[in-house]
């Protein structure tokens, strides 16, 4: 059985049916990429995976455990996190505020704790701190620590984000069209920091519909259009696939 | 059937601008003071009533204009707007005050024709007249909202406010305009009820505005029938509650059906189901 | 917003230089203050002037308790006077028909505002804001019909009167021998470090994670309701509290001590000092209850004030007089320093 398993997944928007019977698979310490053209689906994907949505038909394994239709809470639990297409920090709180905000699923002291500052909680609020130095340095935002979210350039923003959801110990990560509103050169770096990340065990998924950003960074790709799932395979395999081309040839005629 | 024509007001404004505008009580109160003065100034109570119409729509239009809409261009936070709503209905209501005195004062009956036998009850016929012309104005809103082009404009910005003044549409114009229909209508409502209980002061808005606000939550905020639909629930359990529970609970009634609403059904009778976007 | 950061650090030398200072001279800074507060009886002041400053202690509470829920949570409510009663009515009635002692009537009191605070933030908290608010206007309003109807118990509109002073160990607490003003000071101290501690946790950054961006927080795994509920509770036991110091510091009390006036001018103490501050509320308080006092000329106008000061408050600077954002770095931890010390 695969570590993450999504079977024939499907959500229905009143009459519109904006993921239809998707089904993939994840291994542990891959990279996955879901693409298609704007609209298709992936992003509904993605809320399905983190309990956003509720799904109408199909199943979600992680690790053997069904996790479809479950809360948020018990997704990041389970050890899926995310980040957001658009940007959703904290604005008005600290770069390490936002860590720490991350750190708090597992987080045990109680509301007691810290009325009466009991030495459980210094002991894990300060071990949590330093949890949250180390990935910020770890993501190149230790000098940003101290700064509000709201006022780091964009970049450093999606990096926070991908900082916030490795705090709460994910497993899987998911990454919501992380390259956006990037330059080349920021895209490049986010690109070495994903691999990176599955080089220290995390297993990633990523959602793109700009395929030339995965190319080299996925181990496999899913391409889903119009909430179909129409294609699956190594990158090189689907750069040559017919129906993708189509896809995004056929959605390129139709913006035009 | 009078909490419709106040709870109008509030669906209006929420419609267009997802904003509960707590001001809207104390225009209410404002509407019915501005008439009762012209009143006194012997100009007949026709007269008197369009004047406050105008009077108390260009009061709509001047919260809008002096408070609400420099939130809007400086994109604030919701609740700031809310804050802001209160602070007016502060302004208002003890400015009123101040001029007129918190008594209640003495308002005349205008449509008092003594009482009509419908054969089965005795009806007051100042409720015949409230009835019949809270409904031709709740029709007349309709046709306004749903068949002109300014109404067209309004539920163009309602859908979608920037695309809205992509089309060309001056949305500010447009949320000026409802503020005033806004306005306009609690003033009708203030004169009516006024006339119906023959009194007026100025904190009259307050429990009247929540009730109203009541009404336009459970019909579904930002649909107009469901305001209608609304006020005459409250209404009816407000007469029952005081007849089978006493006087004294009347005035909960509201917020007693409004907490259920809310628990059970929070979009309303007619209200719209929102999808949340990530 | 853009706008918003301009201003920022256009005015962050002068902040910036005073936080500094602040930090750098903590310990000698706080003492003065406690001393001045602690002399301040001596100082020679009138009974009027002493009932004035505690009545500013009153509000600092009421404020921060609001706060916790307006500032924090970014959820407004208007019924916070229900609570203020309902504090005030348990307390004076267990001191006045039972002769309870004050402590465990003050207990009581706030206890039973964080249980009515339960009971209707269970339920309505699912709510998006502005549906709360006109919720816990409606709470308020019940709450005053309640004090007003169940006359066998509240003594109807005509209210409780002489409320016994709060007395320990048969040692009456009077405005006289200023044992009233040192029972404020205890209070508000109390509440104050309770409110920081609440804060600066992992409660508290939830809260305030809840207040940035709610959908962010759920997939953080924040759990929203249980989290403003909690708020919602801690608020009202904080304004329940004060409530029953109120009582027996007035010795009066009847349905009109808690209209809806009395929200309207707790929620302008907090906007007024800045949402999300413990600073602001002392500040919200003084400016709020002293005004009315030194412009008796404008009385008639007061609630006008009120009124004005929200909207040109949220139009023109809408984080409070007092609510601006720290420059000082992120206070670690003392553990957290050392570790990260002995690493690099």
């Amino acid at each position: 059985m695969a570590y993450l398993e999504v079977k024939g997944i499907t959500k229905q928007f009143g009459g519109l049916v904006a993921v239809d019977d998707v089904s993939f698979e994840v291994e542990k310490g891959e990279i996955i990429s879901i693409i298609g053209p704007n609209g298709a689906g992936k992003t509904t994907v993605f809320n399905m995976l983190t309990g956003v949505y509720q799904i109408d038909k199909g199943e979600i394994i992680f690790e053997g455990q069904p996790i479809h239709n479950k809360t948020p809470r018990e997704i990041v639990k389970a050890g899926i996190s995310r980040t957001f297409q658009n940007i959703r920090l904290f604005g008005n709180m600290r770069v390490i505020e936002n860590v720490l905000v991350g750190t708090q699923i597992r987080t045990e002291y109680t509301f007691f704790d810290s009325f009466f500052r009991t030495g459980r909680f210094r002991r894990e609020e300060s071990e949590k701190v330093v949890k949250s130095v180390r990935i910020l340095e770890s993501i190149g935002l230790r000098e940003r620590m101290d700064d509000y979210a709201q006022s780091l350039p964009y970049g450093e923003q999606r990096k926070l984000e991908i900082a916030r959801a490795i705090a709460t110990d994910a497993k899987i990560i998911l990454l919501d069209e992380p390259a956006a509103g990037m330059n080349p050169q920021e895209s490049e770096e986010l690109l070495q920091f994903i691999r990176k990340l599955r080089d220290k065990g995390y297993t990633i998924i990523l959602i793109e519909h700009d395929m030339s950003v995965v190319m080299n960074i996925s181990d496999r790709i899913y391409v889903i259009d119009h909430g179909k799932r129409i294609a699956h395979g190594l990158p090189a395999e689907i750069a040559n696939n017919e129906k993708v081309i189509e896809a995004y040839l056929g959605g390129v005629k139709k913006d035009a | 059937m009078a909490y419709a024509l106040i709870a109008v007001g509030y669906s209006l404004v929420f419609g267009i601008l997802r904003l509960i505008n707590f001001s809207h009580g104390s225009v209410y109160a404002f509407g019915a003071h501005i008439a009762l003065l012209f009143v006194g100034f012997q100009f007949g109570v026709i007269p008197a009533v369009l004047l406050s119409i105008v009077f108390t729509g260009l009061l709509g239009v001047a919260i809008d204009k002096t408070a609400l809409a420099p939130l809007r261009k400086k994109n604030s936070i919701p609740i700031a707007a809310l804050i802001t709503t209160i602070g007016i209905s502060n302004i208002i209501q003890n400015l009123l005050m101040i001029f007129f005195g918190s008594e209640k004062k003495a308002f005349p009956a205008f449509f008092d024709f003594g009482m009509v036998n419908l054969g089965i009850a005795k009806v007051n016929s100042t409720q015949i007249v409230m009835c019949v012309v809270s409904l031709i104005l709740l029709a007349a809103l309709m046709l306004l909202v749903n068949k002109t082009k300014i109404g067209l404009a309004m539920r163009a910005t309602e859908q979608n406010a920037k695309a809205a003044s992509l089309m060309g549409i001056n949305v500010n114009f447009v949320i000026g305009f409802t503020f005033f229909l806004g306005g306009a209508s609690a003033a009708i409502a203030g004169s009516l009820i006024s006339g119906y209980y023959q009194i007026v002061y100025p904190g009259m808005g307050f429990m009247a505005g929540l009730k109203a606000f009541a009404a336009a939550v459970l019909g579904g905020i930002g649909s107009l029938p469901g305001s209608v639909l609304g006020g005459l629930v409250v209404g009816v359990s407000e007469s029952l509650a005081a007849t089978f529970l006493g006087s004294t609970y009347r005035d909960s009634m509201a917020f007693i059906i409004l907490i259920i609403v809310l628990i059970f059904k929070p979009t309303g009778f007619f209200g719209k189901k929102t999808i949340t976007k990530v | 917003m853009s706008d918003n950061k301009n201003k920022e650090t256009a005015g962050s030398g002068f902040i910036y230089h005073m936080e500094l200072f602040l930090e750098r001279y903590k310990l000698p800074v706080s003492a003065v203050c406690a001393l001045v507060l602690l002399a301040v009886p001596f100082m020679g002041f009138s009974q009027y002037i002493m009932r004035i400053l505690i009545m500013i202690g009153v509000y600092t509470m009421l404020g921060m308790g609001l706060n916790i829920l307006t500032g924090y949570v970014g959820q407004l409510s208007l019924g916070h006077a229900g609570f203020f009663g309902i504090g005030a009515y348990t307390g004076a009635l267990l001191m006045l028909r039972l002769g309870v002692n004050f402590v465990f009537a003050a207990i009581v009191g706030a206890c039973l505002a964080a249980l009515c605070g339960l009971l209707l933030g269970l339920p309505t908290l699912r709510l998006k804001g502005t549906y709360l608010a006109i919720v816990t206007l409606g709470f308020g309003e019940i709450a005053r019909m309640v004090f007003m109807n169940w006359a066998p118990v509240t003594n109807g509109t005509l209210g409780l009167k002489n409320i016994p002073r709060p007395s320990f160990f048969g040692f009456d607490l009077t405005l006289a021998n200023h044992g009233l003003y040192y029972l404020m000071l205890v209070l508000v101290a109390l509440v104050t470090v309770s409110c920081l501690a609440i804060i600066r946790s992992k409660t508290g950054r939830s809260f305030i994670a809840i207040k940035e961006d709610e959908i962010a927080a759920t997939m953080m795994g924040i759990q929203i309701t249980r989290s403003k509920v909690l708020a919602f509770v801690i608020s009202a036991f904080i304004t329940g509290l004060a409530g029953s110091f109120y009582a027996p510091l007035v010795g009066f009390i009847d349905p009109n001590s808690f209209t809806f006036d009395v929200s309207s001018l707790i929620i302008s103490i907090v906007i007024l000092g800045g949402m999300g501050t413990i600073r602001g509320m002392f500040l919200g308080a003084v400016v709020l209850i002293i005004f009315p006092e030194v412009s008796r000329f404008l009385m008639d106008y007061r609630f006008v004030v009120y009124g004005i000061i929200l909207v040109v408050m949220m139009r023109f600077r809408p984080q409070g007089v007092l609510g601006w954002k720290s420059q000082m770095p992120y206070k670690l931890p003392r553990l957290a320093r050392e570790e990260l010390a002995k690493q690099s």
